[in-house]
C-alpha cells in the first residue's frame, strides 16, 4: 500500500461526489472486500480512499410506494439476506446474496460493491438481472437512474463513468413475489466464486412472468430473455427448450474452475431442473 | 499519511497515530500487541484474522484501522474474563480441536458470534458460520462438535442462572 495514502470519510453524498471530483486519484469505499485485494496486488492504486460507510443515507433499507424496496449502497449482505421485507417480496435475491463469500465475509461486502466490481460471476447481479433493478447514481451533474441490464458491459467494466457513486439499489414492485432457485455450482460451498449459476424465477398470476439469468458463463451476467418468452408462452412443458435457448445464449470460457464444455452443459442442466421444480 | 484514531479494543479505549494503509489486523497485532488475532492469507480467505467489529465477524485483513476509528473491536482475547476461558475455549479443548491452533483464535471468534446470534445451532448451522475458516489440521469435526458442546454448555449455564435469579427473588420477597 501506498505510504501517502490518504483517507477521507464524509457524512454526506453531495461532499462524497465533491471530494471524488477534485482527486481524480481517489476511489470510493464499501466494504473493501474487493478494493483491499486489488489495492495490495497493484491491480489498483488509489491515492485516497473515500470511506462511504459513514454516510448515514447510504446504510437504510426503505420501503417504496410501488411496494418495491431500495437497499442503501453500504448495507452489508449479511443484512440484505437477513431482511423481512427481502426475503418476502424478494426471495431469490436473499438465496443469491447468501451465496456470496462467507458469512464474516457478508458482514463486510454489500450489494452496490458486488454491482460495482462487475464480475461476470457476481450472484447477487444475476438477481437483480432478474428482478429489473435500477441502481441510483449521484455525481457532480446530478443524480439518475439506471437499470441494472445496461450496467454491466464486461468482466469489471460497467457504464458508471469515473467518479459516479451508487447510492442506492433499487427492486420495484412489478418483481416482487418472483420465487424459484438459484443452483450455484463452486469447487468448494464456501468463499469460492461460482463456476456456474442459474436462476430461474416465476412470477404466479393470470400470466404467468418467468426469469431465467446465469452466472459465470459469459463477460457479463446473463439475462435470457428467450427462454422466459418461450415459458411465458408454452409453460415449464417447454423446460427442455428453455434449456437449450439458455446454452445458445452463454458464452462461457474455459479456466481454473471449469471448461467451457462442462459450464455449457450445466446451463442446459440447471435451467432445465430449474424451470422443472416451477412446473 | 497518519490519521488518529479512537477506538475500544476489548473493552479498553484506544488513541492511535496509524498509517491509512494499516489494516485492523497489523494495528492489533503490532500496535496493541494483541497476538492472538494471525495474519494468515491476508487477502479475507483464510479467517484466521477474525475479530468482532460492534459484535459483527469481520476478516481484520480486509478493514483498515483507520475503518475502525470509533467503533468496538472484540479479539480472542476478549473473550476469556479475568484468566477463565470461555465456554468455547473449553469446549475446544475439551474435544481436541486443535492441532497446530494457527486458525483456532479465528474459528472461536466466528462461533462467539453464531452463539449470539443463534444459541441452538445445528451442525449446519455451525459449518455455514465457518465456511469462511480454514483449518488445514484437524478436518473440521472436533471443531463442529466443540461449537455445538459450547452452545450446550452456554445454554445451561443460562438456564441455571436464570432459575438462581429466579430463587434470589424468592428470597427477596419478604415472608
Ligand atoms: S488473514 Fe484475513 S482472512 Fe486470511
Ligand atoms: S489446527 Fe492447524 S490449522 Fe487448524
Amino acid at each position: 500500500m501506498p505510504v501517502d495514502l490518504d483517507y477521507l470519510a464524509p457524512s454526506d453524498v453531495e461532499d462524497a461526489v465533491a471530494l471524488r471530483a477534485s482527486r481524480p486519484s481517489a476511489a470510493f469505499l464499501l466494504g473493501g472486500t474487493d478494493l483491499l485485494p486489488q489495492m495490495r496486488s497493484g491491480r489498483r492504486s488509489p491515492e485516497t480512499l473515500i470511506d462511504l460507510k459513514r454516510i448515514a443515507e447510504l446504510h437504510e433499507i426503505r420501503e417504496n410506494a410501488d411496494g418495491g424496496l431500495s437497499i442503501g449502497a453500504a448495507v452489508p449482505l449479511a443484512d440484505v439476506e437477513t431482511h423481512p421485507l427481502v426475503l418476502a417480496r424478494y426471495p431469490l435475491l436473499a438465496e443469491c446474496a447468501k451465496t456470496v463469500g462467507a458469512w464474516p465475509l457478508r458482514q463486510r461486502a454489500t450489494l452496490a460493491g458486488n454491482v460495482c466490481n462487475a464480475s461476470p460471476a457476481a450472484d447477487t447481479a444475476v438477481a437483480l438481472l432478474a428482478l429489473d433493478a435500477v441502481v441510483n447514481v449521484a455525481s457532480t451533474t446530478g443524480r439518475l437512474a439506471m437499470a441494472i441490464s445496461e450496467l454491466f458491459l464486461g468482466p469489471g467494466q460497467t457504464a458508471l463513468m469515473p467518479g459516479d457513486l451508487v447510492t442506492d439499489v433499487v427492486l420495484p414492485g412489478s418483481a416482487a413475489g418472483v420465487r424459484g432457485s438459484y443452483q450455484r455450482l463452486s469447487r468448494r460451498k464456501g468463499m469460492d466464486l461460482a463456476t456456474v449459476g442459474v436462476l430461474v424465477g416465476k412470477r404466479d398470476g393470470a400470466r404467468p412472468s418467468w426469469r431465467v439469468a446465469l452466472a459465470a458463463v459469459a463477460p457479463t451476467p446473463l439475462r435470457v430473455r428467450a427462454a422466459e418468452e418461450l415459458l411465458e408462452a408454452k409453460g415449464a412443458a417447454a423446460a427442455r427448450e428453455a434449456a437449450e435457448l439458455a446454452v445458445a445464449a452463454c458464452r462461457p470460457i474455459t479456466d481454473q474452475r471449469g471448461s467451457a464444455e462442462y459450464r455449457r452443459e450445466m446451463v442446459g442442466v440447471l435451467v432445465r431442473r430449474g424451470v422443472e421444480s416451477l412446473g | 499519511m497518519k490519521k488518529t484514531i479512537t477506538l475500544e479494543v476489548n473493552g479498553v479505549a484506544e488513541t492511535a497515530e496509524v498509517e491509512v494503509g494499516q489494516t485492523l489486523l497489523r494495528f492489533l497485532r503490532d500496535g496493541l500487541d494483541l497476538t492472538g488475532t494471525k495474519e494468515g492469507c491476508n487477502e479475507g480467505e483464510c479467517g484466521s484474522c477474525m475479530v468482532l467489529l460492534d459484535g459483527r465477524p469481520v476478516n481484520s485483513c480486509l478493514v483498515l484501522a483507520v475503518e475502525a476509528d470509533g467503533r468496538t473491536v472484540t479479539t480472542v482475547e476478549g473473550l476469556s474474563k479475568e484468566g477463565v476461558l470461555h465456554p468455547l475455549q473449553k469446549a475446544f479443548l475439551s474435544q481436541a480441536a486443535v492441532q497446530c491452533g494457527f486458525c483456532t483464535p479465528g474459528m472461536v471468534v466466528s462461533a462467539a458470534a453464531l452463539l449470539r446470534e443463534n444459541p441452538t445451532p445445528t451442525e449446519d448451522d455451525v459449518r455455514k458460520a465457518l465456511a469462511g475458516n480454514l483449518c488445514r489440521c484437524t478436518g473440521y469435526k472436533q471443531i463442529v462438535d466443540a461449537v455445538r458442546d459450547a452452545a450446550a454448555a452456554m445454554r445451561s449455564a443460562a438456564e441455571a442462572g436464570s432459575d438462581a435469579g429466579k430463587a434470589a427473588e424468592r428470597e427477596e420477597v419478604p415472608a
